[in-house]
């Protein structure tokens, strides 16, 4: 008798060859939340209306995004036996135009087209392949191997490429103990700020008999200027599915719960979908793929609250509490979630698993540097050419990444500032550029790799307001619980405030510095502790540009002429 | 208080008792009990307070300081729509504070609040999650990147003739 795996991916493959291999047109639409903001839901509309009106039979398929963001709305057209041609920023008009030349009398559109895809023997004159492309010929795709292939709403979509045979192998050929060991080996570490090693995490959950264990992605992703993770729940569902299931089995653990914040419907919906599938699927539920392991699985929402993202206060939150911070001890692994244990991880760290156990540590830890193993997903964004999400082999440069995958700054000129890791990252300066990208090279730079936002600023960015924009967020943010954070953070804000007004006044920079020392001892999680870091970080590269803002001799500078910035005033009761 | 509103007092109860206990997923929660009641009238009235707290068998208290906590919830009812702007880092530098400035001259406000019309509800918010195609707004999360002033100006005053949606 076939086996669960196998039945699915019969049917997989099945479905796969009757788009990708059949006589009728594949007409792929990137979708996603960015896509949306360009546009992506007109322009599958008018592709659908334009396919209706001429007639012609062709599939329409909404996809995954592929993370050249600044192409975005990207519609790819599959011709029977031809490779694929991908047409950049699609306006509506230009979708019907594709659909009446390209789809209907088969002649490419040469000059709006931005690349092909597929068997180079055939292709289109006139279109770079997209591995020639930098952007993405410079990337290394492990978690986001099917962006702008697959339809992140369809399961079988993912098995037929490649899909749950991770979880297929785990379950039969793997013991728990096997995989846990796989995953030390393969020196992977955490990608949702701290770094700590996923393996080692693991060990701690696994040994522990308790009947009730729970294992927790986050996905609150509050940083502004990261959209990885959400980028992979939109994209690629199952990836972090198959990778919760496998996290599970290896800790011995009964229940999966995916954090998302209310409001991102697309990933929320997204994942949903991907977990009502694999119910269905039997890779869900009891005795997953006839295993022994039975494992549930549910997403949980959380209400707008960015230290909801810190472990313990996640856990509050799906108690339906107030998120804020728990004191350690007891540790997660001990006492988490309603009190049993519980381990905790990153959604992008969670996804590299399948990879893991499909491909084994070893070849894991031969893309990275020794002492970061595998990829990082950038987001890059701000002054930027090519605004996007890029995954790339740990150890490139931040300034091969800015010029060679971004494309460097809009409008030619020179980049000034990096914002990275999120408002309790740090701030870069030029000097930092030849840094490698990896977690301690970042940090040994004053900064943070973190959840791997990337915010560009040229030359003409004021790094005062710049900081004052990231410290009135921290502010904004800060749950209050730790009153060291709740009114250091308002204390820094004020500074900065009256700096960008060039009212700086002499000691106010040893005034937060002192300030910024006392919430680092004296707040009980990252909020507070590292709510100094991106002030810090900018003395260091910018000192000046604050000194300045003392003199009071300069014409105001900062959003408006007269130095102020609209922000929401709000603090939490 | 007259008979009508009354009734409509205890068809509101009803359509927030019903939302609460129709919650799909296994867990559920004072928050997730909020946010299904947030979903469907866009706003926490205290009926729905006292209705979570009901449910949930907790204090009015308990449940007033989880809503007073997540800054998504509204405790008045907003406008046909909801416009989102935001101020986060990457908006900031692509231009979010010139556009914030159009959109509340636009909307006649000048701060997050809704128009006197009653058809728009302006919030500022940290990240939409679009950054790579700042700046950002979203129209009742629907999301509108790549904006200017002069658009987001635009799309504003559109939605001040909008029919509502919810
Ligand atoms: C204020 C604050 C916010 C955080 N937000 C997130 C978040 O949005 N996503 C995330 O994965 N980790 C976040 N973290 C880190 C988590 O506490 C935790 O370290 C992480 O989820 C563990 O996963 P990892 O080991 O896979 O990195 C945050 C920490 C702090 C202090």
């Amino acid at each position: 008798m076939a086996s669960v795996y196998e039945e699915l991916l019969e049917r997989a493959n099945a479905r796969w060859a009757q788009l990708d291999k059949s006589d009728t047109p594949w007409i792929r639409v990137q979708g996603g939340t960015s896509g949306q903001a360009a546009g992506s839901d007109e322009v599958i509309a008018a592709v659908r209306s334009a396919v209706k009106t001429a007639g012609v039979t062709a599939n329409v398929t909404s996809v995954s995004a592929i993370g050249l963001m600044y192409l975005e709305p990207i519609v790819d057209v599959k011709m029977p036996g031809a490779p694929r041609v991908l047409y950049g920023n699609v306006t509506p008009e230009f979708a019907s135009e594709i659909v009446e030349k390209h789809v209907l009398s088969g002649q490419v559109i040469t000059d709006k087209a931005f690349a092909y895809w597929g068997d180079r023997s055939s292709a289109p004159d006139g279109i770079p392949h997209i591995e020639d492309m930098p952007a993405f010929a410079r990337q290394t795709r492990i978690v986001t191997r099917n962006f702008g292939t697959t339809d992140p709403h369809d399961l079988l979509h993912y098995v037929a490429s490649g899909g749950y045979s991770a979880l297929n192998r785990a379950l039969h050929e793997q013991t728990p103990e096997g995989i846990v060991n796989e995953v030390k080996a393969s020196g992977l570490r955490g990608r949702g700020g701290a770094a700590f090693p996923t393996g080692v995490k693991w060990s701690f959950l696994a040994p522990n008999k308790a009947p009730v264990k729970y294992v927790l992605c986050n996905c609150e992703e509050g940083d502004p200027g990261a959209f990885n993770d959400k980028g992979i729940l939109e994209n690629d569902p199952h990836t972090l599915v198959e990778g919760l299931i496998i996290n599970g089995y290896a800790t011995n653990s009964t229940h999966g719960y995916v954090f998302i914040r209310q409001g991102h419907e697309i990933p929320i919906n997204a994942t949903r979908k991907a977990i009502r599938d694999a119910y269905e699927a039997g890779l869900l539920g009891k005795n997953i793929m006839g295993s022994n392991f039975s494992f549930e699985m549910e997403v949980a929402l959380t209400g707008d609250s960015y230290v909801a993202g810190e472990e313990t206060a996640l856990m509050e939150a799906i108690e339906g509490k107030r998120s804020t911070p728990r004191f350690k001890p007891p540790f997660p692994a001990a006492a988490g979630l309603w009190q049993k244990p519980t381990n905790i991880n990153n959604v992008k760290t969670i996804s590299y698993v399948p990879s893991i156990v499909s491909n084994s540590a070893s070849w894991f830890k031969s893309t990275g540097t020794e002492t970061s193993s595998g990829t990082a997903i950038v987001c890059l964004s701000g002054h930027i050419k090519r605004p996007g999400m890029y995954e790339i082999a740990m150890g490139m440069t931040v300034r091969e990444v800015l010029e060679e995958i971004g494309g460097g700054v809009e409008g030619g000129n020179e980049i000034k500032a990096l914002q990275t890791g999120g408002p309790l990252g740090g701030v870069l300066g030029a000097e930092a550029f030849d840094v490698q990208i990896d977690f301690d090279s970042m940090s040994k730079a004053g900064a943070i790799l973190g959840s791997g936002g990337i915010i560009v600023g040229n030359e003409k960015t004021d790094v005062v307001d710049l900081i004052r924009n990231l410290i009135a967020f921290t502010q904004f943010e800060s749950c209050g619980k730790c009153f060291p954070c709740r009114l250091g953070n308002t204390h820094m804000l004020e500074v900065l405030d009256r700096m960008c007004k060039n009212e700086g006044r002499a000691g106010d920079l040893q005034l937060i510095e002192k300030v910024g020392m006392n919430m680092k001892v004296g707040s009980l999680c990252g909020h507070g502790q590292l709510g100094f870091n991106p002030i810090a970080s900018a003395l260091k590269y910018f000192g000046d540009e604050f000194e300045e803002r003392m003199s009071g001799s300069l014409a105001p500078a900062g959003s408006f002429d007269d130095g102020s910035m609209i922000m929401p005033t709000r603090t939490r009761p | 208080m007259t008979t009508a509103s009354r009734e409509t007092g205890e068809k509101l109860r009803e359509r927030i008792r019903h939302a609460i206990s129709s919650q799909q997923q296994p867990t559920v929660t004072v928050l997730s009990s909020l946010l299904a009641v947030q979903d469907l009238l866009h706003y926490i009235p205290d009926e729905a307070v006292e209705e979570v707290a009901a449910f949930s068998k907790t204090s009015i208290n308990e449940v007033w300081s989880v809503a007073s906590f997540y800054t998504n919830f509204r405790f008045t009812p907003p406008g046909n729509v909801t416009l989102d702007v935001c101020w986060g880092p990457s908006c900031h530098l692509m231009g979010a504070q010139n556009v914030l400035k159009a959109v509340q001259d636009e909307l006649g406000l000048n701060e997050e609040a809704t128009t006197e019309d009653g058809t728009v509800t302006l919030r500022y918010s940290t990240c939409l999650g679009a950054c790579a195609n700042a700046p950002v707004v979203a129209v009742d999360h629907h999301m509108r990147g790549r904006v200017t002033p002069v658009s987001a100006a635009q799309i504003a005053a559109s939605l001040r003739k909008a029919p509502p949606s919810h």
